[in-house]
């Protein structure tokens, strides 16, 4: 007799912990023959104001860690996504990829995780700057994370569009609340699994599945939000992000790549593009 | 001219001579035109408004009001001039932009002079800082123009095309200075609209670029008011807008700009926080804290308007810190003794009055500077308000105007707390006498810009720029080119 599947529950990812949506919602996720995959928590607006909330409160200490150590957890995230490979690589050919493009995709994202790694403790060797002022001060710009970050990440390539939008934001010190691939969200929550025994803090990155149009002025408008990344190509959602941002004079990130994969896909300005540069005078006369 | 009087400081009866500064050699015109592609032009509506000396409300010029159809045509000589200039070597671009440099040096006077007179600041500020700056800041972009490979590693930066750049009127050709000199410098065209209280000496950095023979279209200079600005911010032709000025006129910009793919800096309003800890040097805080208010009449958005003073030493801070006010001089701005100048605009004045009316009526306890304030012209009296906390409006509101908040704190916690607890992130300053502090303090303000034990400081080679709703992008240095460019 065959032995009966286990079928796994997806929810949110939380403040380090896996919650159901409080609105008690799902939508119906079905690969391409029309079957049912799993039945995802449709995030609400509650559920992004909490993930706020909680990546507030994450911020200032995530920050706070070292480079080195940061970059030590996103190897950490890396090594652990290598050991569940074959998994993620199932999910994504459920969603509908080849077995070549899954393979691939799964890959470069593990990569990805490495490259920004190595960053950690560069990125502000690269961007700051001793400045020669013409008074007796000392004089210097660093960066400096914006602080919360929302991110809507790409629609395709689930997890490696996932990955290289979370990965440059998080290597600065930003907490993010990330909204999920909608047709294809199963990698991301397994990701948030990753995370979780990765050592990266609760909170640091939220993780929410749900429906784009109802969540996206929520993510674009929220006051205590620093900033807002955009994956993708709707001139109408970026049109309605760029109008709610200036709320609160939000910065605006958009992405409009389809492919992630090429190199072109990871450098220091994407982490540059999360960050504020912090200028510091002292005088030097005694 | 009001002389200083007996002062309870120095117990000496000593009084100032005027020393005004000579307005003989000043070149004005009854009428000013705009500047559109390498010409002074009429206004196409024929309209002009009055510009007038903050000091006495007297008239000094006519300047033309650029309606639509003028905005137009600047847009497009701006548009043409790109072509050609974004594919000159960058070695010729800095040429012109360090002869731009060099005349402004020539005629520094001159310029200081117009500053104060159109804009009411004090002739030391415009004569000593100002214009220096102004000068500097072309001197630091020209140097880039021809080196921007080696500013962005890995990536070609190339010129976004026609700017609209829309500057304020604290510091009115500083400001036309920060912006001018990166665009041009990235190969960018411009048109640039000052304040329309302070338009004069962008007109006279006009001739100057006329006289530097930098091709005609790459700057165009309109002026007026809001309207102005507005055309310029929502014409369909214009690449990016760099503004400064009001966080409300900000948010607006941003809307307005929404999906049109114009890039947009914004360097918008402050309430910066100076912290004054019981083991800073006080007598050098003392005068910190008057720079970080009492600098331009408090007209800038970086101005330590929150002042947090520790427990301990609250008493003899706000006692010095009174005593010193007493001392200050309240005149002519053209009087080199002069330390505070004229309010700039009757409509400023009334604003400044208002929020010293809601810091009374919310029960603050004002002080002021006991100083005789001359008759005609807009005049405000160094004030302080005592007694206030975070929920006061004084507080949380930027005045923009030499009205200062004071607020006593015991731990560097609580004080983190509350400097960071404002949607503002300009600016902060820290005084104290133990490194490690400073470096604390400087990595826990949410702020841009970071005084440790000075306040009030700028250089063209240093970024300045605001963190949440004080804007976003920098000017100055290596990071004040970014806004200017795209990548590959």
């Amino acid at each position: 007799m065959n032995r009966l599947d286990i079928h796994k529950t997806y929810k949110l990812y939380i403040g380090g912990k896996f919650p159901r949506t409080e609105s008690g919602r799902y939508y119906v996720v079905n690969n391409k023959k029309g079957n049912l995959i799993a039945n995802m928590c449709l995030a609400s607006r509650k559920d992004f104001r909490n993930a706020v909330v909680i990546a507030r409160k994450a911020q200032t200490s995530w920050e706070s860690v070292s480079a080195l150590n940061k970059g030590q957890i996103l190897y950490r995230i890396a090594e652990i996504l290598e050991g569940r490979k074959e998994q993620f690589v199932t999910e994504l050919i459920t969603e509908g990829e080849t077995k070549k493009n899954a393979q691939k995709e799964v890959e470069i994202a593990i990569d990805r995780l490495v490259y920004y790694a190595g960053w950690s403790d560069k990125y502000q060797q690269f961007f700051s700057t001793v400045n020669p002022v013409s008074s007796s001060h000392f004089n210097f710009s660093n960066l400096e994370p914006v602080g919360v970050v929302s991110i809507i990440a790409p629609e395709n390539q689930s997890l490696l569009g996932l990955v290289s939008v979370i990965a440059p934001a998080i290597v600065g010190g930003n907490t993010v609340i990330v909204l999920a691939s909608e047709n294809k969200p199963l990698t991301a929550i397994s990701f948030a699994e990753v995370l979780n025994s990765s050592d990266v803090p609760g909170g640091v990155v939220n993780i929410l599945t749900g429906n784009k149009n109802e969540l996206t002025s929520h993510m674009a408008s929220h006051m205590d939000v620093n900033a807002i990344v955009y994956c993708g190509k709707d001139e109408k959602i970026i049109k309605e992000i760029s109008e709610l941002a200036s709320n609160n004079v939000k910065r605006t990130i958009f992405y409009k790549k389809s492919d992630w994969e090429n190199e072109l896909c990871e450098s220091p300005y994407f982490i540059e593009k999360n960050q504020e540069v912090k200028t510091t005078w002292h005088p030097t006369k005694i | 001219m009001q002389k200083k009087e007996n002062n309870t400081v120095f117990k000496a009866s000593w009084t100032y001579d005027e020393a005004p500064e000579s307005i003989d050699h000043i070149q004005l015109n009854e009428i000013y035109n705009l500047y559109i592609d390498g010409e002074f032009v009429k206004p196409a509506k024929g309209v002009y408004f009055d510009t007038f000396n903050p000091a006495n409300n007297e008239k000094i010029a006519s300047i033309a009001e650029a309606s639509d159809e003028d905005v137009d045509l600047a847009v497009k000589a701006a548009r043409k001039a790109f072509t050609s200039w974004s594919k000159l070597p960058g070695k010729v671009r800095g040429k012109y932009i360090y002869r731009i440099a060099r005349l402004i040096q020539e005629r520094s006077r001159e310029f200081a002079v117009i500053e104060s007179l159109d804009g009411g600041k004090p002739i030391r500020e415009s004569r000593d800082i100002d214009i220096p700056l102004v000068a500097n800041h072309f001197f630091y972009y020209a140097g880039w123009a021809d080196k921007l490979e080696y500013a962005f590693p890995n990536r070609t930066a190339k010129p976004l095309g026609v700017v609209g750049q829309i500057i304020p009127w604290n510091f009115p050709l500083l400001m036309a200075a920060w912006k001018l000199a990166p665009a041009l410098a990235t190969g960018n065209t411009v048109v640039l609209k000052p304040a329309e209280t302070t338009s004069l000496t962008a007109l006279k950095l006009a001739e100057i670029i006329h006289e530097s023979g930098l091709p005609k279209g790459v700057v165009n200079i309109v002026t007026g008011a809001g309207k102005t600005g507005a055309t310029i911010v929502n014409h369909p032709d214009v690449n990016k807008i760099a503004f400064t000025g009001s966080t409300g006129v900000g948010k607006y910009i941003q809307k307005a700009t929404a999906a049109t793919n114009k890039r947009l800096t914004l360097e918008l309003g402050g309430k910066g926080a100076n912290i004054i800890f019981e083991d800073a040097a006080i007598d050098q805080a003392v005068e910190g804290i008057i720079n970080a208010i009492f600098f331009n009449q408090g007209h800038v958005c970086c101005a330590g308007s929150r002042l947090f003073i520790q427990e301990s030493v609250a008493d003899l801070v706000i006692q010095k810190l009174k005593n010193r006010m007493e001392t200050l001089i309240v005149g002519n701005p053209l009087d080199k003794n002069t330390d505070i100048g004229a309010i700039n605009s009757k409509k400023q004045l009334q604003k400044i009055e208002k929020y010293i009316e809601i810091g009374i009526n919310e029960g603050g306890d004002i002080y002021q500077s006991k100083c005789k304030l001359p008759k005609n012209g807009n005049w405000c009296a160094p004030t302080l308000f005592l007694n206030v906390s975070q929920s006061h409006r004084i507080v949380q509101e930027e005045i923009f105007g030499p009205v200062l908040a004071v607020q006593t704190f015991r731990t560097i916690e609580e004080v983190i707390e509350k400097a960071n607890n404002t949607p503002y992130g300009l600016s902060a300053g820290v005084w104290t006498e133990k490194g490690s502090k400073i470096f604390h303090l400087t990595q826990k303000l949410k702020a841009g810009v970071i005084w440790g034990n000075t306040f009030n400081k700028f250089d063209a080679a240093s970024p300045f720029g605001g963190y949440k709703e004080s804007g976003f992008g920098r000017e100055g240095g290596l990071h004040g080119l970014k806004p200017y460019v795209k990548f590959d």
